[in-house]
């Protein structure tokens, strides 16, 4: 029950993960020294390079960095929304992205927005019964009844089914677009800084209930966040970026034992992995300052 | 109490408004020292014939000329607003959609919005076989180029994360129409309905003026012609009123279909 932490180069890492075969199982993402440069003939703006990851079947990925590390691209890439320079990426051994494929978004990878992307003009059960629908995997009957039990094991969301979601909290909006996701059985989950602009309280609350949907629909899934703590309690791997290029620096295994509580971020364990965490993030930070401070000069 | 003390406020405000502007027609046409402006109908005067069954020129509520004048007008209203609906909303739609379409279409949009609808006169009664094609077709044209704007800037402003989590959720191309474009580009397309039923009325009065036998527009420039006054004045609120009911109805229409907003916003139309 002891934590230990594993702080991998990102050339290493890269290296082994990417001659390993993919598991059977789904949900196995491999990311293999992707690069991403926007504007190749003009500006050339490397937003990701040389990034590889392994993520096996069920596991909690988080990708932590500052903004315009790239995170956000990297996760674009694996939803399929934009595509590789370099590189490709696998999910259960078919090819998601490479440089000559368009990129192709799916409802295996469904991704859960920062600001928040449910249909405003849908009520909150006709958006979670929106996936199924559309592609004609369940009737209606279907789809509502799935919903209707989706939404009650999620903290009692059936009672607001009839609502329109800006009638909602921000928390319950987020825990809402989850569902809507979980519903279509995706193999992975992609949440893109879903809680960043929550207080405090309403974040471990939200934490509590990501926590519970992980252990009832266990999921891949891929969690992005720019605050380190969050990113240690609920993922059992941390990877952190840094920015220009954005690069893996570092991967944090989290071997923190799971139901993961409150109560668990104050054990040496939490505290000792989140000091290492720190001393590897605060070198960049420092490097990127001076960095700054010489380009100002 | 707040919500219709309000209420009330607005009510009252609302009928000063209209008296008041009934005084000041009063007022100057009685009072001010122009000749002109004496020349013309008081208020009492336009209602008297408005509503008079023996009509000192012709037009009240009681003649049946009153009313084929109206629904001529009407017809050409509602015919030209409606083939603008059902060609511009389309229109709209693809170029908010696909820029490679935006790109041919908007060219020749931008360069055909600007000419004035009375330019197209003209050239429309030389085209079209028959005086009546030809003033509903530029009636059409200014309520077309409204709700084809509307349309275009409504699309282009909804948010990109709805298509990302419509295509992340499985949608095909009719989905992502179907249920993120045209609702998400509702509230501007109702919006630009609003203006096009407007601008249909501006350019259908002016184009009977020029080129009709009948019609509200034509019953104007007739009793002017013939110097009658109150009947002027009559057309011209029959017009508006005719306007403001068409208005309204789209409003409601638009409330009935946009529920989500009210219901989350308390937004009307």
């Amino acid at each position: 029950m002891t934590a230990k932490l594993h702080v991998l180069s990102s050339e290493t890492n890269g290296e082994s993960q990417a001659a390993m075969a993919p598991r059977p199982k789904e949900g196995h993402l491999s990311i293999e020294n992707v690069s991403k440069t926007y504007d190749p003939e003009g500006a050339r703006v490397v937003a990701l390079h040389n990034c590889s990851v392994e993520i096996a079947p069920g596991d909690f990925l988080a990708i932590v960095g500052p903004s315009g590390c790239g995170k956000s691209t990297l996760m674009n890439i694996i939803a399929g929304f934009d595509n590789v320079t370099e590189g490709r990426v696998l999910l259960d051994g078919q090819l998601l992205a490479t440089p000559t494929s368009p990129p192709k978004p799916g409802s295996d990878r469904v991704v859960v927005f920062q600001n928040g992307a449910l249909f405003p003009w849908k009520t909150v059960l006709e958006n979670v019964m929106y996936g199924p629908l559309v592609q004609h995997k369940m009737t209606r009957a279907e789809a509502e009844e799935r919903a209707m039990d989706l939404l009650a094991k999620c903290g009692g969301l059936d009672k607001v089914a009839a609502s329109y979601p800006p009638q909602l909290s921000s928390g319950m909006q987020r825990r809402v677009e989850i569902v809507r996701a979980l519903i279509n059985e995706p193999k992975i989950l992609l949440l893109d800084e879903p809680f960043r602009a929550m207080d405090t309280v309403s974040k471990t609350t939200m934490h509590q209930h990501l926590l519970q949907m992980y252990r009832t629909c266990r999921k891949t899934i891929v969690f992005i966040t720019h605050d380190l703590e969050e990113a240690i309690y609920l993922a059992d791997k941390v990877i952190v970026m840094t920015s220009r290029p954005g690069t893996i620096k570092s991967t944090i295994i989290v071997n923190l034992p799971r139901p993961r509580t409150p109560e668990m971020m104050l054990s040496t364990d939490y505290l000792a992995l989140k000091a290492q965490a720190i001393a590897s993030v605060h070198e960049e930070a420092k490097k990127a300052f001076e960095r700054g401070e010489r380009e100002h000069a | 109490m707040e919500a219709s003390w309000w209420k009330n406020r607005k009510f009252w405000l609302m009928w000063a408004g209209y008296t008041g502007a009934v005084v000041l027609w009063y007022a100057s046409v009685k009072w001010l020292p122009i000749e002109s402006f004496n020349r013309l109908p008081d208020p009492w005067t336009v209602v008297w014939e408005w509503f008079n069954p023996n009509p000192a020129f012709g037009i009240s509520i009681f003649t049946p000329n009153y009313y084929v004048h109206i629904l001529y007008s009407v017809y050409r209203a509602t015919s030209a607003f409606a083939l603008a609906v059902l060609l511009g909303v389309p229109l709209g739609i693809l170029m908010g959609w696909n820029r490679t379409f935006n790109a041919y279409a908007s060219a020749l949009v931008g360069f055909l919005r600007p000419v004035p609808p009375l330019a197209w006169v003209p050239l429309a009664i030389l085209i079209f076989p028959g005086i009546e094609i030809a003033v509903i077709f530029v009636t059409f044209l200014v309520a077309f180029f409204a709700t084809v704007m509307n349309t275009y800037v409504g699309v282009k402003s909804i948010d990109p994360d709805y298509f990302r989590a419509a295509a992340s959720l499985g949608s095909k191309p009719r989905d992502v129409l179907r249920h993120v474009i045209i609702p998400g580009a509702l509230p501007n397309i109702f919006t630009g309905l609003q203006i096009a039923m407007g601008a249909a009325w501006f350019s259908l009065a002016a184009g009977e003026m020029i080129a009709a036998q009948y019609g509200l527009g034509f019953l104007i420039f007739e009793a002017y012609n013939l110097i009658q006054f109150p009947t002027i004045v009559i057309g011209m609120a029959t017009l508006g009123i005719a306007g403001f009911i068409s208005s309204a109805g789209i409003r409601v229409m638009g409330n009935r279909l946009m529920r989500w907003r009210e219901q989350s916003f308390g937004l009307k139309g």
